[in-house]
């Protein structure tokens, strides 16, 4: 029963999503209040089924119904609970159900946060919404039911991955998919205005919050994504380049540079054509990256299950809506006006070359991500595109951008003084040029990339942390109290500066990491010790230990530093009860300054055991990094000017100052 | 409609072409950079007779099909009765025993026949190395001057035998 | 390779492989387990760790060498540390992947006829990009004012321009 109401409900949510995705739209095209109407009740009518079915699945898997072949895949009736629930976004089914409630979810948010906006832009929002619904959710039904009876049913379940028995898987995917789908309402919001005509600076408010908290959860969800293959995967590893990774990077990059874009856009009313590009792209990237993902077009460590049939319908569901997108915005975009001028330096131009960096390197993962297909497809050979072609390529393209981060928030906008400008920050400047240099000498020895890194790093937080102390600092002409001026500041401003100090560290912990890590696979045997980066380790103890869905070899592995006694830790080989293969079990001892990682390899004769044993030097100034990224995303997302109500839009204040005659007339 | 917004369009399209093609691609089939290279060579001791052994000149002369397997590797099973039937068909066969054990391949010889005229037993698999050999089976087509002309990786299927390694034996039975 | 090791070369989507996929040689029982390599000097050892890096395992899914526990992984990697004993250069150890497996073992693409959009690629993209960027600002630079206006300044343009548009309209 539990299955047939799943699926039931799914196929209730695609008929919702089916209303929802044509009766607005009608009726805004012949301002039908009622039609327009629908739009909101479909979209909190398509979440509760959408809720039923998710809900019915993650019973099935609690109560360990082998009957559904889903579950017998992905569960076992010794899984632990917690897993039980993550089981269910555990493969390519679930986990794209997880994706359309979560994409049920955005449409109801929008719904319920927008109602505000004027009626027709609304109306088309859920629309264009619930067409993306009715493409994810008919995929679904069609060629990936989560609900698919197994006959008979089996007697015990396959077990979920052991790789996926993790905390951090508990939170990666629904991260990453707030993220992912997230884009759609910012895509959403961007279609809305190319039907309605109207691309201004309210649709740019409106849409702005949407995305940065698309964006901050993507950043979270690739975050997490990478911290998790880090203690994992168990060779110290925490970005591999990855076809898949690749696929989350470049709708992030895409969404990096439409934040920004949707920054002009918002205040100064240009770049509107831009935008709405950059709000089309990183959807479209969004879907390339389901297609990459959920085809078996290219080979990854992560991949889905490969099924061509889902890979056609998924390239004609992108075909579709990218398409007719493009085809839509290549008709009205030449309507749009040119907004607000500029001068060569200012905010508006740092803000535009940025874009046109964070495209660049867009373009670049899209270009060696695909291009073993590409020579392929051609006959050109097989080729692989890996880690090394990425470090040669991408990395010298951020180093502009990089350097751009600490000049660009703090220009005016329409028109500033390059020299004026430079000399304030020149002490920063100098500053943090000396002191990158000589930072890598604390670390190891001394690199000139590696001094590149910190003093790119301190760069960027040096002229963050000047900006906000000049802007909390005292002044004798005003009464204000810091606290009220730290009050004053906006989330908004604090979040970009948060989000900034996050690019600083996630800046200097990779250099480091990159540059200074040390590794050793040793042999060891009970009572041996072995010395990595400057630490000590010593195998105290082999024992087995009993899990609850696996057995394991424990080591106790004590780390000394300069002699004394620092921590144990106890890595373990596990043998999960459902799999043939064993499974290494990392331990680690986290730091502000290193992590000390140490993963059992195979056992020797004699007792012995290989060892591998990892020092990363500031691993977790990207994470920490990270974390800042992600918290300023929400920050300015949650600032003042979005949580009042939206005003209408004709009541938006125009700045006419800010309007050069030039362009009002012409 | 200026054409600067068209062109994301026209993209976009190519792109999609591009991923079409991709779909009825293999991306984990390899092309062998060995084929029309000469054999490498080997001197390994025969499986069947510890003593004697089999090195890749006696494999000259004649058309040969090489065959990677093991008796851990169970396409190799399902695959074997076809090697019979292409010994049946003429073709010399010759096998390597790839990182297997002496004894679980004589049983696996004993229990589904023995198609090979020879086989070499590389229990490190450094030849296989040598071979390029990632996935078993893996079988090779060699002229009678010791080029390899055509690899299939994988299981051959009666499909296989019929329309690709049959003609071109036949063919490279004519060369001179 | 050794039965105590994970085969999982691919994460995910592994299970399905063993279903859909060919049989690959991953399960291999008999070989020995392969003992930490040592060498003679640090210009090896930094040789080595980069060569294992920066070479594909061509049965996985996507690893490197180091990365994989696959039999054919750690075959390689001992057949790599030997060479490398031995005296061999990098590219000598590249040299001899290549003609067995081809240019799919590199990570690090070669640079060739096939391959040079995709290594300067990017690059021109770049300098394209900034270009265009450039041209744009310039021309777009005409419509401003030299020097950013003062409050003051901005209050009275913005007067001017009311009066302005008053008495136009």
């Amino acid at each position: 029963m539990i299955a047939e109401i799943g699926l039931f409900a799914l196929i209730l949510a695609l008929l919702l999503a089916v209303a929802q995705g044509t009766l607005p739209l009608v009726g805004a095209a012949r301002g039908d209040v009622a039609l327009m109407a629908v739009g909101r009740s479909a979209a909190y009518g398509q979440l509760l089924f959408l809720g039923i079915a998710y809900a019915m699945l993650t019973y099935a898997f609690v109560t360990d119904d082998f009957s559904i072949a889903y579950v017998a895949n992905h569960s076992n009736s010794l899984l632990p609970i917690q897993y039980k629930f993550s089981g269910v976004w555990g493969g390519h089914e679930g986990s794209l159900l997880l994706w359309v409630l979560i994409l049920g979810f955005w449409s109801a948010a929008v719904a319920t946060f927008s109602r505000s906006l004027p009626r027709e832009v609304l109306a088309r929002v859920l629309g264009v919404m619930g067409l993306i619904a009715i493409g994810f959710i008919g995929f679904t039904v069609f060629t990936s039911s989560p609900f698919e009876r197994l006959l008979p049913a089996a007697m015990e379940g396959r077990d979920l991955n052991p790789m996926l028995q993790d905390p951090g898987l508990i939170i990666h995917p629904p991260m990453l998919y707030m993220g992912y789908v997230g884009f759609s309402v910012a895509f959403a919001f961007a279609i809305a205005a190319l039907i309605g005509g109207r691309l201004d600076a309210a649709w740019a408010r409106w849409s702005r919050p949407w995305t940065a908290v698309a964006w901050a959860f993507l950043t979270v969800g690739i975050g997490l994504g990478s911290w998790w293959a880090y203690y994992v995967l168990g060779w110290g590893g925490w970005w591999f380049w990855d076809p898949v990774e690749n696929a989350s990077f470049m709708p992030w990059l895409m969404g990096t540079a439409l934040l920004h874009s949707l920054a002009v856009t918002e205040k100064r009313g240009s770049f509107k054509n831009w935008t709405v590009m950059l709000a089309i792209l990183t959807f479209s990237l969004v879907l390339l990256a389901a297609f990459l993902v959920r085809s078996g077009v290219l080979t990854s460590v992560h991949a889905f299950a490969v099924d061509p049939e889902r890979g056609v319908y998924l390239l004609a569901f992108m075909g579709i809506v990218v398409a007719s997108s493009l085809t839509l915005f290549a008709w009205r975009a030449g309507k749009v006006g040119l907004g607000g001028s500029f001068g060569l330096v200012s905010r508006e131009s740092a803000l535009l070359t940025n874009n046109v960096l964070l495209a660049v390197s867009g373009a670049a993962v899209l270009l060696g991500t695909l291009y073993p297909l590409f020579l392929d497809a051609f006959g050109l050979g097989k080729i692989s595109v890996g880690p090394p072609y990425f470090e040669a390529v991408f990395l010298p393209l951020m180093l502009p951008l990089l350097l751009l981060l600490g000049f660009g928030p703090r220009l005016r906008w329409k028109q500033d003084s390059p020299t004026e400008q430079l000399w304030r920050l020149r002490w920063i400047f100098a500053a943090s040029f000396v002191f990158g240099m000589i930072w890598p000498l604390f670390v190891g020895t001394w690199s000139f990339m590696a001094g590149i890194g910190a003093f790119l790093g301190l760069w960027i937080a040096g002229s963050a942390l000047k900006d906000l102390v000049e802007r909390i600092r005292p002044r004798p002409e005003s009464q204000q109290s810091i606290g009220t001026r730290v009050r004053r500041l906006g989330r908004s401003y604090v979040g970009m500066q948060s989000a900034h100090l996050g690019v600083a560290l996630v800046v200097v912990g990779i250099t480091f990491v990159l540059g200074y890590d040390d590794e050793r696979d040793v042999r060891m045997v009970v009572g041996e010790t072995v010395e990595v980066g400057g630490y000590g380790f010593r195998l105290e103890a082999l024992e087995e230990v009993q899990g609850p869905n696996f057995t394991a070899d424990q080591a106790t592995v004590v780390v000394y530093k300069n002699g004394e006694r620092m921590t144990t830790l106890t890595p373990q080989m596990r043998q999960y009860f459902s799999q043939e293969q064993p499974m290494a079990q990392t331990s680690l001892h986290r730091g502000i300054f290193r992590d000390l990682y140490v993963n059992m390899g195979e056992e020797l004769p004699g007792n012995a055991w290989v060892m591998r044993v990892y020092y990363k030097p500031y691993m977790n100034w990207v994470w920490a990094g990270v974390i800042l990224m992600g918290l300023g995303g929400f920050l300015s997302a949650s600032d003042r000017r979005y949580r009042v109500r939206v005003r209408r839009e004709e009541e938006l204040p125009v700045d006419r100052a800010d309007q050069d005659p030039a362009t009002v007339t012409g | 409609m200026k054409l600067r917004f068209v062109l994301p369009l026209v993209a976009f399209f190519a792109l999609v072409g591009l991923l079409w093609v991709g779909l009825s691609l293999d991306p984990r089939a390899l092309p062998s950079p060995l084929i029309g290279r000469e054999a490498p060579s080997f001197d390994l001791p025969e499986l069947r007779d510890p003593e004697t052994r089999f090195t890749s000149a006696e494999m000259l002369g004649k058309p040969a099909l090489f065959n990677v397997w093991a008796s851990w590797c169970v396409t190799c099973r399902q695959e074997h009765p076809m090697l019979a039937e292409l010994r049946r068909s003429g073709v010399p066969v010759y096998g390597l025993n790839y990182k297997d054990t002496r004894s679980d391949a004589l049983r696996f010889l004993a229990r589904f026949g023995d198609p090979y005229d020879a086989i070499g037993f590389d229990e490190s698999g450094m030849v296989g190395i040598d071979w390029g050999v990632y996935a078993t089976p893996e079988t090779f087509l060699m002229d009678r001057h010791g080029m390899i002309r055509f690899k299939h990786i994988g299981m051959i299927t009666p499909d296989i035998i019929e329309q690709k390694i049959l003609p071109l034996y036949r063919q490279l039975e004519m060369e001179s | 390779m050794s039965r105590n090791r994970i085969l999982a070369t691919c994460i995910v989507g592994w299970a399905a492989l063993f279903l859909t996929g060919p049989v690959l040689a991953q399960s291999g029982p008999t070989a020995p387990p392969s003992e930490p390599m040592v060498f003679a000097t640090e210009e090896q050892e930094a040789s080595y760790q980069q060569l294992v890096r920066e070479l594909r395992c061509t049965v996985c899914q996507n690893q490197n060498l180091i990365e994989s526990n696959a039999p054919l992984a750690a075959d390689l990697r001992r057949q790599i540390s030997v060479m490398i004993k031995d005296g061999a250069q990098t590219d000598e150890v590249v040299e001899y992947m290549v003609a067995r497996y081809g240019d799919f073992v590199l990570f690090r693409p070669p640079k060739n006829a096939t391959t040079y959009l995709l290594w300067y690629g990017p690059g021109a993209l770049m300098i394209i990009g900034l270009t265009l960027l450039g041209l744009i600002l310039w021309r777009r630079r005409s419509q401003v004012t030299t020097d950013p206006l003062s409050v003051e300044e901005q209050q009275r343009l913005r007067r001017l321009l009311d009066d302005d548009e008053k008495g136009s309209s």
